[in-house]
């Protein structure tokens, strides 16, 4: 009874230990070489601006939406918020 | 518009890892994976301790996508380096050939198997449509398509880590230089009460 017992234990934990070994597969594509395969990738300024927020640009019009971003970067620059 | 840089002043930061957190936060990036960290050198030396904050720094001529077997890596027109999830395979080339050290890669599977290669994005994403939920859990938060900078740099309590046009942060980074001057002057006592005045005449009230 106790080897029965002590076969179906080590059964069990070798099916443990196997399944371990499984590996989901992280790949869904073909490759080929020197090009890039993957999605096409959306350009930002063609979203609108988010409904809450100061963001004032128009979809799809990249010069308003860099001039919205570079009032933000300009922002960082401390030097010309002193005093305002 | 030129290209999306980061630039960071190693006389300004103060190695208080807020770009890193607020990475980790807004991206909601895995434990064990760090888009961003601070380095220091001369670590404790008085005077000559300098820290820098180092991400993917969106190469223009990227090593990471020259070496990458499958071809995962992309450029935006904003000169953002990204990858495709979808594609990578977690060699760990590019990591090899990165000179920042940029690439991360998560444990997976039941023994901690290397993952998917995980970067910095300069916060716009990536090739899943923009604000999606399959796009933050892949990449993270969009905010350029929010019309905002990385949450690192603008985070920046000191502002020592800048981001955006790499025009523009050229600009605000050489005026901040040319106003600060050099040596003492940078941290010490001149920054932080101006210039010595000069002393009150002999028997004049103060």
């Amino acid at each position: 009874m106790s080897a029965r017992v002590m076969v179906a234990v080590a059964a069990a934990l070798a099916c443990a230990a196997l399944a371990g070994c499984g590996e989901r597969p992280q790949s869904e594509a073909t490759y080929k070489q020197g090009k890039y395969q993957g999605k096409p990738d959306t350009r930002p300024w063609d979203n609108a601006p988010l409904a809450y927020g100061n963001n004032k640009w128009t979809k799809g019009d990249k010069r308003s939406w860099e001039d919205e971003l570079k009032g933000r970067t300009l922002n960082q620059n401390e030097n010309t918020r002193i005093g305002q | 518009m030129a290209r999306m840089k980061f630039l960071c002043d190693a006389e300004r930061c103060i190695e208080c890892n807020g770009c890193v957190t607020a990475c980790k936060n807004e991206n909601e990036v895995p434990w064990g994976v760090n888009r961003r960290r601070v380095v220091t050198i001369n670590d404790g030396v008085i005077g000559a301790e300098k820290s820098i904050s180092v991400a993917c720094m969106h190469c223009s001529d990227a090593p990471c996508m020259a070496v990458c077997p499958v071809d995962c890596f992309y450029r935006t027109e904003d000169g953002v380096v990204l990858h495709d999830k979808d594609l990578c395979i977690g060699c760990g080339y590019c990591f090899y050939a990165c000179p920042f050290g940029a690439p991360q890669f998560p444990q997976a599977g039941a023994f901690g198997l290397r993952g998917k290669m995980d970067k910095c994005t300069f916060c716009s994403g990536g090739p899943e449509p923009d604000g999606s939920e399959a796009e933050f859990k892949k990449y993270g938060r969009n905010r350029l398509a929010e019309g905002k900078l990385p949450a690192c740099a603008e985070m920046c309590s000191t502002k020592a880590l800048l981001g955006g046009d790499g025009d523009v942060i050229a600009d605000i980074y050489r005026q901040r230089v040319t106003v600060r001057g050099k040596g003492s002057e940078v941290w010490g006592w001149g920054t932080a009460y101006g210039p010595p005045q000069a002393k009150p005449a002999a028997g004049s009230k103060s």
